[in-house]
C-alpha cells in the first residue's frame, strides 16, 4: 500500500489576541500525514492541537506558513474555493457530535452531500449505506434526542463519510464516550483509514485510543516534539497506553 | 440546503410558532388600524357616495362635503348660466333631530334634493317607491335610520309610518340602503322645498349646488369654468372626496391614532419577530458552523436564514390576514364600525411584514456569515 503525503503544514504561525493579550499558539509548527493511515495528534490540553486541526481544515486562518492538503495550498486559496473543497475532499468527527437535533439520522449524514449539490433522494439513499456501515441502518429515522452518545458519534461517523472524502478530521472524537463506545468509533475510524487513498488524522488526548494509531504526532506548547512512525514505536513509549 | 432550513425551523416548534405569530399579530394590527382608517376616511364622504353626481359647487370657504356654509339660492342660476353645464340643481344638506312617536328623538342627516328632478335620490330602494316622494310630507330613511328609529319600538319602523321633524310630519314611503355617515346619524331624504320647511328658519338653504358637463366637457374643465366665472368653489367627484378626505386628515386626530395603532403593530411585529428569530440563529451558531465547516458557503447559509424568514413570514402574513378578514367581516356585520379593507392595504401590510422578515434575516445573516467555523471544534 503506497502512502504519499496528504497533509503538509510548514513553519505555520497562529496567535490570538491583540496587543498585550496576544499569544502565540503555534510557533513554526511543521506537520505531516500520509494517506492510507490513521494518524494521531496528542499532547496536553491547551497545547494547540485544535488550532493545528481547524487550520488544515482550512476553518481557520494562519497567520502565515504554507498548508497543502491533497497537493492543494489552502493558505492561497480564496475562502469560498476552500469551502467548495473542504465539501468535496474532507469529512468531520467533532467531540461534541454536532449533528442537528430537528433532523434524523439519515438527514443528518446527507448533509455533505447536499453541500456538494446532490439531489435529496440520492443523498439519503447514500445516508441510509452509510448508516448501515456504522451498524445503524435501523436508526436512520431516529433524532438525535433518541440516541445515546456511542450511537450519535457513529452517526456523525457516517456523516464525515458520506461522501467519500479522501481526509477524514476528528477532534477528540472520544472524549463525551465511555471506553467500550470509544473503543467502538476507534474502530470504525481505523476501518475507514484502512482504505486506499484515505487518511485520518485524530487529535486526542485520551490514550485510551492510542493503540489505534500507525502514527503519532506529540505537540506541546504549540509545536511537534516527536513523531512516532509505528504501532511498535507508539507501544514503547506508551506502555499500557499512557 | 433550503429543506435543510426548513426542517431546522419546524423542528424548533416553540421559536417557530413564536415567529409566526409575532408575525400574524403585527399582520393583525397594521391591517385592522389601516382598515380602520380607510373605514373612516370613506365615511368622511358618505354623502357624495350616495349622492353621486360629477360636480359639487359650493361656497368658497368650504373644503369637504360635510361643511355647510349657505349659499345664496340664486346661485344655482348662475351655474347654470356656465357655458358647458347640461344640468345644475340645488341641494341642501344639514343635521337636523328626528322626533318619534313616543317622544325620543335622534340625529340625522336631512338632504334635500331638486323637487322636480330628484337628482341624486338614493339608487338602492328596498321598500317602497322612490316618486312618492312627490306626495306632501313625505321623506325617504335608509335601512340604518329604520334600526335608529325602531330602537323604542316593539316592530321595525316600515313605509307608512310617521315622524317629526322640527315639528313637522314626516311621512316614509320608501327605505333605502347608504352607506353609513361620518356624523353618526341615518340619512333622511326629501325634496328641497320640504327641506327647506323642515329646517329651522334660516336665511340662506342652499349647501351645494349639483351639476353636471354636457357631452364632450370634461368634469374637470367645467369645474375649472364654473369656479371662474361664479367665484364659487367648484370641484369633481374625485377632488372633493379627496378634499373632503384630506380635511379630515389634517383636522382631526384620526391619523395620528390610527397611525400609532400600525406603527405599534409594526414595532411589536419587528422586535418579537427578530428577537425570535435572532435568537433561533444564536441556538443554531453551532449547526450553522458545521455547516460552514462541511463546506457550506455564505451564499448558502444566506439562502437558509432568508427561506426561513421568509417562509415564517408568509405563513404569519396568511395568517393575520385571515384574522382580519374574519374580524372585519363579523364587524360589518355588526354595522356602525369603521372597515374598510382596500386591496392596497394587504399589499402595504405585506411589504411592511417584508421589511420586518428582511430585518430579522440581516441580523441573522450578519451573525453567520461573520461566523469563524473553526468554533465548531470548541
Ligand atoms: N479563538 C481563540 N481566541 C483566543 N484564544 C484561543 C482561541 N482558540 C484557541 N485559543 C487558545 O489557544 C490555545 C490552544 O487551544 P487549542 O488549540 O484548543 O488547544 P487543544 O486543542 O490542544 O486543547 C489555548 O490556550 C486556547 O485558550
Ligand atoms: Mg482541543
Amino acid at each position: 500500500m503506497g502512502t504519499s503525503l496528504g497533509i503538509r503544514v510548514q513553519a505555520v504561525n497562529k496567535s490570538f489576541g491583540r496587543g498585550e493579550a496576544r499569544t502565540a499558539v503555534l510557533k513554526q509548527t511543521t506537520f505531516s500525514a500520509e494517506t492510507g493511515r490513521l494518524t494521531m495528534l496528542v499532547g496536553p490540553s491547551g497545547c494547540g492541537k485544535t488550532t493545528l486541526l481547524s487550520i488544515i481544515a482550512g476553518t481557520l486562518h494562519a497567520d502565515d506558513g504554507e498548508i497543502e492538503v491533497l497537493g492543494q495550498r489552502l493558505d492561497q486559496m480564496k475562502s469560498n474555493a476552500v469551502a467548495k473543497f473542504r465539501a468535496k475532499n474532507l469529512g468531520f468527527i467533532f467531540q461534541q457530535f454536532n449533528l442537528i437535533p430537528t433532523l434524523t439520522a439519515a438527514e443528518n449524514v446527507s448533509v455533505p452531500l447536499v453541500i456538494q449539490g446532490h439531489p435529496y433522494r440520492y443523498a439519503e439513499k447514500k445516508a441510509r449505506d452509510a448508516l448501515a456501515w456504522v451498524d445503524l441502518a435501523d436508526h436512520a429515522n431516529f433524532r438525535p434526542a433518541k440516541m445515546s452518545g456511542g450511537q450519535l458519534q457513529r452517526v456523525a461517523i457516517a456523516r464525515a463519510l458520506v461522501h467519500d472524502p479522501q481526509v477524514i478530521l476528528c477532534d477528540e472524537p472520544t472524549s463525551s464516550l465511555d471506553s467500550e463506545n470509544g473503543q467502538q468509533v476507534m474502530e470504525l475510524l481505523r476501518k475507514a483509514a484502512a482504505q486506499r487513498d484515505r487518511m485520518v488524522l485524530v487529535v486526542t488526548h485520551d490514550n485510551r485510543t492510542y493503540r489505534f494509531a500507525d502514527r503519532m504526532a506529540e505537540m506541546e506548547d504549540g509545536r511537534i516534539l516527536r513523531v512516532l512512525d509505528t504501532q511498535e514505536e507508539i507501544r514503547m513509549h506508551h506502555p499500557l497506553g499512557e | 440546503m433550503i429543506r435543510i432550513a426548513l426542517k431546522m425551523l419546524f423542528g424548533d416548534r416553540g421559536k417557530y410558532l413564536m415567529l409566526i405569530s409575532g408575525i400574524t399579530f403585527a399582520t393583525l394590527l397594521m391591517a385592522q388600524g389601516m382598515s380602520l382608517f380607510c373605514g373612516l376616511m370613506s365615511w368622511t364622504f358618505s354623502t357624495m357616495r350616495n349622492v353621486r353626481v360629477p360636480i359639487w359647487v359650493a361656497d368658497p370657504q368650504v373644503e369637504q362635503c360635510n361643511d355647510n356654509k349657505p349659499m345664496r339660492d340664486t346661485d344655482t342660476t348662475r351655474v347654470r348660466s356656465v357655458d358647458g353645464v347640461a344640468w345644475a340643481v340645488p341641494f341642501f344638506q344639514n343635521l337636523s333631530m328626528a322626533r318619534m312617536q313616543d317622544g325620543t328623538s335622534k340625529m340625522i342627516t336631512l338632504i334635500g334634493l331638486d323637487n322636480n328632478t330628484l337628482i341624486g335620490a338614493p339608487t338602492k330602494i328596498i321598500a317602497g317607491r322612490l316618486e312618492d316622494l312627490r306626495m306632501p310630507n313625505t321623506v325617504i330613511i335608509d335601512d340604518f335610520g329604520v334600526q335608529r328609529f325602531s330602537e323604542s319600538r316593539d316592530h321595525l319602523i316600515g313605509v307608512g309610518d310617521v315622524f317629526e321633524i322640527n315639528d313637522r310630519e314626516a311621512r316614509i314611503v320608501a327605505i333605502c340602503e347608504t352607506h353609513r355617515s361620518f356624523t353618526g346619524g341615518p340619512y333622511v331624504f326629501t325634496t328641497y322645498d320640504r327641506a327647506v320647511q323642515y329646517a329651522p328658519g334660516q336665511r340662506k338653504m342652499l349647501s351645494f349646488v349639483l351639476a353636471a358637463p354636457q357631452e364632450g366637457v370634461s368634469a374637470e374643465e367645467l369645474a375649472r369654468r364654473i369656479a371662474a366665472q361664479t367665484g364659487l368653489a367648484a370641484f369633481t367627484h374625485s377632488e372633493f372626496a379627496w378634499s373632503t378626505i384630506m380635511w379630515y386628515i389634517r383636522n382631526t386626530g384620526i391619523p395620528i391614532n390610527v397611525g400609532t395603532i400600525v406603527i405599534i403593530g409594526f414595532i411589536i411585529g419587528a422586535v418579537i419577530s427578530g428577537q425570535t428569530f435572532y435568537s433561533f440563529v444564536l441556538e443554531n451558531t453551532r449547526h450553522f458552523a458545521a455547516l460552514r465547516a462541511m463546506g457550506a458557503s455564505s451564499g448558502e447559509l444566506t439562502a437558509m436564514l432568508l427561506a426561513q424568514a421568509f417562509l415564517v413570514g408568509f405563513i404569519g402574513y396568511g395568517t393575520g390576514l385571515g384574522f382580519v378578514s374574519v374580524l372585519g367581516i363579523n364587524l360589518l356585520k355588526l354595522g356602525k364600525v369603521p372597515f374598510l379593507l382596500l386591496w392596497q392595504i394587504p399589499a402595504v401590510v405585506g411589504i411592511a411584514v417584508m421589511v420586518i422578515v428582511a430585518i430579522s434575516a440581516v441580523i441573522g445573516i450578519a451573525r453567520i456569515v461573520r461566523l469563524e467555523p473553526a468554533i465548531v471544534f470548541r
